[in-house]
């Protein structure tokens, strides 16, 4: 019921940033432009949506899509228990989108990981590093064009020198 | 004297190293702590030590291969990772398995709940000092993880579903060694309580430590037993039922002040409705299957078959081969379970070939810990070990 209702009312009230809604499995999935999920995603918490159970994103480059990558916000209403997926789409060329930090803090850590792993940057996040590679890591690896095998050989790592052992000076 | 005495006492800020491979992290976890004499002023804590890139190994594997990966998340209850997967892989197939299945996985998912539980207490309690509880703990806990091994051949990597059923049906005579498990868990949750219910020490080593707020806990995504010791009621088993847990009848605890005591509280008492599900699925178990009709081509054929016949072989053949077997359609699924920790939930995402194109384990272990640092900020540095214990952080999968 509140689902329905909702939809019906972010349709009506946003009809620029919604670009449509869809259903799979049962599930009601709302596809939103990048730069305003903020503003969706405020209204929908006003709504009763009160809880983000998860935040991640998809790499959309062979998959095909409004954009290449889709930042999928999974909310809950702990009143009615009903779900509702929201897909934020993202450019290439520009993959940024507005923090959701401020609405829920657990967006905190999850948007890090995000950033870490799809390489999309999060305006307004207070504390924007990597979480999971380490600092100096390249690349981020939950991309596409990531490649899944390893890109050098062993020999060709840096050799860390702890000067307890013997060891061939490295370069 | 005076002119000394009335200046404020200052002591050095120093920062102090917690892990990576500390005995109270159980696991490997690395928390920069700045203390202020013995008081913890600020924390950083920096994950990802473990981070094995289960979710991009995952785009490579096909539906079944990937239920090994999800064994080594949280690998305390395996069994919970398997079913939650098999769910997310079977909504987005739209198959339906049979009750039996459905039982089975509900009886594993609690033996687990068990086994976590009992872990984490235990854990928590050595922690702070008790050895006894912990050990009472742990040798029920061997005695779940036998009943494992009977069922799924191995102790830790159980990997016992499959996606539509289960990878076989459980041994004869099981009902009988489960009954037989769950009075000795009973008995030991009853010896644990008494050591710590009314222990002058460990109420004050957990009670106003570590509170989460019901806001802050919505706030911060937390959920599970300890959303639930916050006030928050709200259990995915009883209010979005899976696997038919509408069936089953058992009450959802809650604690009001959210902090280590009331946790430890709420899991005690989770172990007990653990065990009233448990007896249930064993007394209504119904007969049947365990894997779907086999010809609709999801399944992989009895081992029989493969190894004696030629058709066997062929059929097991067409279902392992790469864009053969099992190809779902193009689409998305995020299935919720209630796992020890809280909700764990898969998220893959198809494009119609036989291996997912994404698939996001919602791990409440990482968003769990992420509250960490506000709840320990203020305290003693002795309460760190208080508070991280009863987050139950588990690095397989808060790193994945």
């Amino acid at each position: 019921m509140l689902l329905e209702q909702t939809l019906a009312q972010i349709k009506e009230k946003f009809p620029d940033p919604v670009l449509e809604t869809t259903e799979f499995a049962g599930e009601q999935i709302l596809h939103v432009k990048g730069q305003d999920i903020l503003t969706v995603l405020t209204a929908l918490k006003a709504n009763g949506f009160n809880f983000l159970a998860d935040l991640t994103a998809i790499d959309n480059l062979t998959l095909g899509g409004y954009e290449r990558f889709a930042v999928s916000y999974h909310l809950l209403c702990h009143k009615t228990a009903e779900r509702l997926t929201v897909k934020a789409y993202v450019p290439e060329e520009k993959p940024s989108l507005p923090s959701v930090e401020s609405l829920w803090k657990t967006a905190d850590w999850q948007e890090r990981e995000v950033f870490d792993l799809f390489g999309i940057i999060f305006e307004g996040h207070p504390n924007l590093i990597r979480i999971m590679n380490p600092d100096d890591y390249e690349g981020h690896p939950l991309k596409k064009d990531y490649p899944r095998l390893g890109r050098k050989e062993r020999g060709d790592f840096p050799v860390i020198d702890r000067g307890i052992q013997k060891q061939k000076p490295s370069k | 004297m005076k002119h000394v005495i009335d200046q404020p006492l200052e002591t050095d800020r120093m920062v102090l190293n917690y892990g990576p491979h500390h005995p109270a992290t159980h696991g490997t976890l690395r928390i920069i702590m700045e203390l202020e004499g013995e008081t913890v002023t600020k924390v950083t804590p920096e994950i990802g030590f473990l981070h094995s890139g289960f979710e991009k190994l995952g785009e490579d594997l096909n539906f079944n291969q990937y239920i090994t990966i999800t064994d080594r998340m949280n690998y305390l209850s395996p069994l919970c990772n398997n079913v939650a997967y098999a769910l997310a892989a079977e909504k987005l197939m739209d198959l339906e398995v049979s009750k039996r299945t459905e039982y089975i996985r509900v009886l594993m998912c609690e033996l687990s709940r068990i086994a976590d539980h009992l872990l984490n207490v235990g854990m928590l309690a050595v922690d702070l000092g008790a050895m006894t509880a912990f050990l009472y703990g742990f040798r029920a806990r061997e005695d779940i993880y036998d009943l494992f091994e009977k069922a799924t051949g191995t102790r830790l990597t159980t990997s016992y579903t499959l996606v539509g059923g289960l990878m076989r049906d459980i041994p004869e005579g099981f009902d009988k060694d489960v009954l037989k498990v769950l009075d000795e868990v009973d008995e030991v949750a009853n010896d644990i309580e008494t050591l710590l219910n009314k222990n002058r020490i460990w109420h004050d080593r957990t009670k106003n430590i570590g509170i989460i707020s019901k806001e802050d806990a919505i706030s911060y995504g937390i959920s599970g037993p300890m959303a639930r010791a916050s006030g928050i009621d709200w259990d995915i088993r009883v209010n979005e039922p899976y696997s038919s847990y509408q069936d089953f009848d058992f009450d959802v605890a809650i604690a009001l002040n959210g902090d280590v005591f009331d946790r430890y509280l709420v899991r005690m008492e989770e172990i007990r409705q653990s065990i009233k599900i448990c007896r249930q699925s064993l007394d209504k178990m119904p007969t049947g299957e365990v894997i779907i009709d086999p010809n609709l081509g999801l399944s992989l054929p009895p081992k029989d078959e493969v190894y004696n016949s030629i058709e066997g072989l062929i059929y097991h053949f067409e279902i392992t081969m790469p864009h053969r077997g099992m190809t779902p359609p193009v689409g998305e699924a995020y299935v919720p379970t209630e796992s020890p920790n809280g909700e764990l939930g898969y998220y893959i995402v198809s494009d119609g070939k036989s291996s997912p194109y994404r698939v996001r384990t919602r791990p409440p272990s990482l968003i769990n810990y992420s509250i960490f640092s506000k709840l320990i900020e203020g305290h003693m540095l002795s309460d760190a070990p208080a508070i991280l214990g009863s987050l139950n952080v588990i690095a397989g999968e808060l790193d994945r």
